[in-house]
């Protein structure tokens, strides 16, 4: 190698005024926010929600959770990426200090199978004070049962932390929602990837 | 095989180093477990060169209220490029930090400093073609954090980078030379390997500094490389 990487540094406490000023209020644009599919966007339109917890199972209520995710198709999007398209954008941030309960959310479609041997998922990065390093995991479907079989990825993990991947489908007066929390540490610690 | 060349851990810092206290109750306790980056990874948001605004990546004018931003005015140079030296281009650069007394705009920051009426301290830029970035703002001042008795950060500018793929996502510090805090601040010193941390100073440079106008700074970024042949964009 010629070059060494930069080291990966925490995106500390203040992130928010830079990273999602609109969703906490500041007066600067943003080029991502909880909105990963608007209206528009084909598929099943889902929310995503869950609560990050550290090791004494305390919320975390400065965290920031980005997902990349392909469309209905099982597509990865290759425009870029515009907070205002009311179609597929893909990507999707939200912070965790505006929820009352310090969840994240996002409102998206249910991404389609990419490729053989997958079951559907969302791509996840995990970001807070105290993370020097960010952190990837994954969100899979529980009602994918089949397919999660089949997941290459997710059958590689021990079959008993494979649960931790696994958001649960619950339907609710304003739409499906999946349910997924993040657990830093302790017995239900979340699977991270290195990958 | 994967699209990226595996992640250099010895250049980053472990999930768990106790000197920054905060990390001992929020990073993973068990090692990440090795997926081979596929198509997933690979890919990546990208961004319109629209998305990028005409003052966003001028800090010193992009909070303006009604005069200019106390403190002293730096630009910014830096380059994105891969470990194998490919400059990276179209990448968004996304900036925040503290102002020239050490105080954030961020609504919990409660540090006993004045904020700037015209200074707010975020921003972003975008690489061009060479993969080469440009920013002005104010040189952040230092503040004390809670992490220990008498604690303080070196003054710092915070940057997050997507790459190409989502599993080249940054984000990172960029520190100032010669800042004898840089010896004493455990976010520094998370990354253990003392040629890696080195990575995160910026050098001064007499060439970029603008001549009655603002002192210069350059700071390359290195991402990950890809396996084998680059892929055609």
């Amino acid at each position: 190698m010629a070059y060494g990487e930069t080291p990966s540094q925490t995106v500390g406490p203040y992130f928010a005024y830079g990273l999602t000023a609109g969703q906490y209020g500041y007066d600067f644009t943003d080029i991502a926010d909880p909105v990963v599919a608007g209206p528009d966007a084909k598929g099943e339109h889902i929310r995503i929600t869950g609560t990050v917890f550290d090791a004494e199972g305390n919320p975390v209520n400065d965290a920031m959770i980005e997902i990349w995710q392909a469309d209905a198709d099982g597509v990865y999007s290759e425009k870029p990426v515009d907070v205002a398209d009311a179609g597929f954008r893909g990507l999707g941030r939200c912070g965790t200090g505006t929820d009352a309960k310090n969840r994240f959310w996002f409102d998206t479609v249910k991404p389609g199978v990419v490729a053989d041997a997958q079951a559907p998922f969302v791509n996840v990065i995990v970001f807070m004070r105290g993370m020097l390093v960010h952190a990837f995991t994954r969100f899979y479907f529980d009602d994918e049962a089949e397919l999660n079989a089949t997941d290459t990825v997710l059958q590689s993990v021990p079959a008993d932390r494979r649960d931790t991947l696994i958001a649960k489908r619950v339907e609710t007066p304003s739409g499906i929602e999946y349910r997924i929390d993040i657990h830093m540490q302790g017995d239900a610690e979340t699977v991270f990837f290195d990958v | 095989m994967s699209v990226f060349k595996p992640r250099d851990w010895g250049s980053h810092a472990p999930f768990i180093a106790p000197g920054y206290k905060s990390t001992i109750l929020r990073g993973p306790s068990r090692p990440p477990l090795a997926i081979k980056s596929g198509l997933t990874e690979g890919t990546g948001p990208r961004f319109a060169p629209a998305s990028v605004r005409a003052l966003d990546f001028d800090l010193t004018k992009n909070g303006i209220t009604n005069g200019e931003p106390l403190g002293e005015r730096i630009v910014v140079h830096g380059r994105v490029m891969d470990t194998d030296g490919r400059p990276q281009p179209n990448i968004l650069v996304e900036i925040w930090q503290a102002n020239a007394a050490g105080r954030y705009v961020h609504k919990v920051d409660q540090h006993e400093a004045p904020l700037d009426p015209n200074f707010r301290g975020s921003g972003r830029c975008m690489t061009d073609e060479n993969g080469n970035y440009k920013f002005y703002t104010i040189k952040p001042g230092a503040y004390p954090w809670g992490n220990h008795f008498n604690a303080w950060r070196p003054n710092h500018i915070h940057l997050s980078l997507f790459g190409p793929g989502f599993a080249t996502r940054l984000v990172t510090q960029m520190y100032f030379p010669g800042d004898p805090l840089l010896e004493l601040d455990p976010i520094f010193l998370g990354t253990e390997d003392p040629v890696a941390r080195e990575r995160l100073i910026a050098k001064f440079s007499i060439d970029k500094t603008e001549e009655s106008f603002a002192l210069g700074y350059q700071f390359d970024i290195v991402l990950r490389g890809r396996n084998g042949t680059p892929m055609e964009n």
